[in-house]
């Protein structure tokens, strides 16, 4: 049976991880070739490396980021932030990068997607969605979550994914950061409506978090970052909690 | 030395940076006729099986010379695809055709839960691999043990499928007849799973 997949999220700015970071005995804790080996050890389907400096001369720290992480993980690897062209996703993939995420640069030139995804295979092209709940409609921000826009996160998951993505990975503006919970509304309406898989992103706080988006948001993939950060073995937990609960996971050996 | 065809098809990138992590060489030829000096192959790819028509008749030569000395051959992905017959999403295109069977689309519709929307297709993930007999490639592998999928298409299971995994069916995930080995899925990002089953292939060259 597929497995739902558990996603770690490191946000790096100047190659380092900037979200809070506790690990007790984890000298470096802000490398993320560190934190990736010790999220590897504990169990994380895939890492997300999430550039949030994302400017030209910033650009080369992030290869050797994504060199440094691929050299040590053999799991599938994606990398977002600032992506706007074909040399910006070509650069990640050369460094060692299996998937890139589009946001901004995917709304506007959607055009991006198909010819990113005929070079390298749509399981390569990931679109990101920053939406928001209003009356009952999901609308698109952009700009790290700062500019409406008049799209519906819906109707711009069908484009993109018949446009040539291989993946959505759907935050929820109003959860992210709340450790409220994700939003399954959301995410089942995303999840619904497209043919590939949807990563539920924004809100963990909990396991049962991850419970209720897996069962009643239909996400294929969830996505944390603080989650992961407090607890050394929280990957390892995660996964026997959902196992005990029936939710197929990968437990690793 | 192995040689790792690049012919267009997704990056290699990955695939290179596992194998020397378990310190193999890989160099990538650029003739058929440098396959002369390769003591094993590996056909990586992605993508649609159209794209494996760039491994044209020159190249299946190339290939079966270096098979018939005894070298190991690998098909990664797309690459254990090619070693069937052909795929119904090129079906102009002529796979290498050691393998008896077409690939096709995976047609989930074979089972009563996709009534439920409980299968996408593309495959993507981590599903189990379910050992049919022992083999080289799959040696220290354990029944059960997960691996990365991302495909659409899929090869039927026939007599020389030694691994399979169920996604709306059953599916040949892995692929072997002597030397010849094939997996559907990536192992260089399978984790300590993936890395083993790289390994049982470069040992298998170092006989």
């Amino acid at each position: 049976m597929l497995s739902k997949r558990i996603i770690a999220c490191l946000d790096v700015r100047n190659g380092s991880v900037v979200k809070g970071i506790n690990f007790e005995g984890l000298r470096d804790a802000g490398d993320p070739a560190s934190l990736s080996r010790r999220y590897n050890k504990d169990g994380i389907d895939e890492v997300v490396i999430l550039d949030i400096t994302a400017t030209i001369e910033k650009r080369k720290a992030l290869a050797d980021t994504i060199r440094r992480v691929s050299a040590e993980i053999f799991l599938p690897l994606c990398v977002g932030g600032g992506i706007k062209d074909e040399s910006h996703a070509d650069a990640a993939i050369e460094a060692g990068a299996d998937k890139v995420s589009l946001n901004t640069a995917a709304l506007q030139q959607p055009e991006l997607l198909t010819t990113l995804a005929k070079r390298y295979g749509s399981q390569a092209v990931i679109v990101a969605i920053d939406a928001k709940q209003e009356r009952n409609k999901f609308h698109i921000y952009v700009r790290s979550g700062q500019q409406a826009t008049d799209r519906d996160a819906v109707d711009w998951a069908r484009e993109a994914a018949d446009r040539g993505a291989g993946e959505i990975l759907l935050t929820s503006i109003d959860r992210d950061g709340t450790k409220s919970g994700f939003d399954c509304e959301l995410t089942s309406a995303v999840s619904n409506a497209v043919p590939i898989p949807v990563i539920a992103s924004g809100g963990a706080g909990t396991f049962d978090h991850f419970v209720d988006v897996f069962t009643e948001g239909q996400a294929d993939a969830a996505l944390a970052a603080s989650i992961f950060h407090y607890n050394e073995h929280a990957v390892s937990d995660l996964k026997h909690y959902l196992t005990q609960r029936g939710i197929p996971v990968r437990l690793s050996c | 030395m192995i040689a790792l065809i690049d012919y267009g098809a997704g990056n290699l990138t990955s695939v290179r940076k596992a194998l020397a992590y378990l310190g193999a060489k890989v160099t990538t030829p650029e003739t058929p006729e440098m396959l002369l000096s390769a003591d094993a192959v590996i056909v990586p790819g992605v993508g649609n099986f159209e794209a494996t028509s760039a491994l044209g008749s020159d190249w299946h030569r190339g290939i079966s010379a270096t098979v018939e000395k005894g070298n190991p051959l690998l098909g990664i992905c797309l690459g254990l695809q090619w070693l069937f017959q052909g795929s119904d999403e090129a079906p102009k295109v002529s796979g290498y055709g050691a393998i008896k069977g077409q690939c096709r689309l995976i047609d989930c519709a074979a089972d009563e839960l996709s009534t439920t929307k409980l299968f996408k297709v593309p495959h993507v993930g981590w599903n189990s691999l379910h050992k049919t007999r022992e083999s080289w490639l799959l040696h220290g592998v354990t029944e059960g043990d997960q691996v990365y999928f991302t495909h659409s298409y899929a090869a039927p299971v026939t007599n020389d499928c030694i691994g399979l995994t169920h996604y709306g069916i059953d599916f040949a995930s892995v692929v072997e007849r002597d030397n010849l080995v094939g997996v559907q899925f990536h192992p260089e990002k399978s984790g300590s799973v993936g890395l083993r089953i790289l390994k049982n292939f470069i040992d298998r060259t170092r006989h």
